[in-house]
């Protein structure tokens, strides 16, 4: 993955506005974070292979810390904390959030076929 | 003597911090060691540092690891297929009949698992349990040993001593070389094992100082 340009994942969410896609929304902080310091919760949630279509949706932030929220009928998809991205090898829209040390705390993928 | 000793644990590289000491020390003395690992460690979240995985990419990633370190340790490897962080909500009665049948076939004469409810990570507790579970409904005659694994903290304050001690030293080595085939997990694990700033330079001589032995509680199956 590279780092967010806004402009480059901008123009890749714009190319799946109003198609029916699936989603893979995440958010952990792993599952020995309470193991290893004791004041730490562990906290997650995954979506894998939510259909949604949205009518637009938006990067926003700098840095090292951007933000994605997308458009539905119905409500949002949203995602804090994203610094990385790429389209993989099956045109998957792949955006994360990885701390100092590489791990993953966030992650929204975007994607016509199933994951 | 053990005849044939079957390792199940869910994650790849829960075979090399957990037990690839007493894997290597079994296959010097010549016991074949076979490793049932319950997922791909799809939802790690260890990418390697610096990054190179991605949420996709990761499970093929995480099984060329698990191949190597199984060469590494020079043993048989099968994948169960089951999906990581979600092995809990499994019917776990299908699971244990999945392992039971497994395990009828194997023959093994010790079987290495985690311990349930003490071994942390819920897929652990989960995979222990099913393992346990399977063990039990066997044949008494044909019933191999188990040794559990539990590492929860205080849990030697309510389990007792562990009575199974596993003097590594010898094998620490082959243990570290298990373990860092693992690339993508090695130093993040590392890191919250030995509590040490771990860089890819001195990460070897952190682990082949820190692993000194490997404990297992072996189980009692006439409380069940």
């Amino acid at each position: 993955m590279k780092p967010i340009d806004m402009n480059e994942v901008q123009e890749q969410i714009d190319a799946f506005a109003g198609k029916k896609v699936f989603i893979h929304l995440e958010t952990t902080n792993g599952a020995y974070a309470n193991h290893v310091n004791e004041k730490a919760y562990n906290v997650g949630a995954f979506i894998r292979n939510a259909q949604v279509t949205y009518e637009h949706g938006k990067i926003k932030g700098a840095g090292m810390a951007y933000r994605v929220g997308l458009k539905t009928e119905n409500g949002w998809v949203y995602a804090e904390g994203l610094n990385a991205w790429e389209v993989d090898d099956k045109n998957r829209l792949l955006m994360a959030g990885h701390d100092r040390e590489g791990r993953l705390m966030v992650s929204l993928e975007i994607s016509e076929t199933a994951f | 003597m053990e005849k044939h000793v079957v390792v199940i644990f869910p994650h790849p590289d829960d075979e090399a911090f957990g037990a690839a000491g007493t894997i290597a020390k079994f296959r010097q003395e010549g016991v074949p060691v076979t490793y049932l690992c319950g997922t791909l460690g799809e939802m790690g979240r260890n990418m390697g540092n610096p990054t190179f995985a991605t949420r996709e990419s990761l499970p093929e990633i995480r099984k060329k690891e698990l191949q190597d370190a199984c060469k590494a340790m020079d043993v048989e490897l099968q994948m169960l297929g089951y999906r990581d962080k979600v092995l809990e909500f499994e019917d776990l009665s299908k699971v244990s009949d999945h392992l039971k049948g497994l395990l009828e076939q194997l023959k093994p004469t010790l079987v290495i698992t985690h311990y349930p409810e003490y071994a942390v990570h819920p897929d652990h507790n989960a995979l222990g349990a099913a393992a346990i579970d399977a063990v039990s409904r066997m044949e008494e005659s044909a019933r191999p040993t188990v040794w559990a694994q539990a590492f929860m903290r205080g849990y030697q304050e309510i389990l007792g001593k562990p009575d199974v001690v596993q003097d590594i030293r010898p094998f620490v080595k082959t243990k570290v070389k298990a373990i860092l085939c693992h690339t993508s997990q090695a130093q993040g694990v590392l890191g919250n094992v030995t509590g040490a700033e771990l860089t890819e330079e001195n990460m070897e001589a952190i682990a082949m100082e820190h692993f000194k032995e490997e404990t297992f509680y072996t189980w009692n199956f006439d409380n069940i």
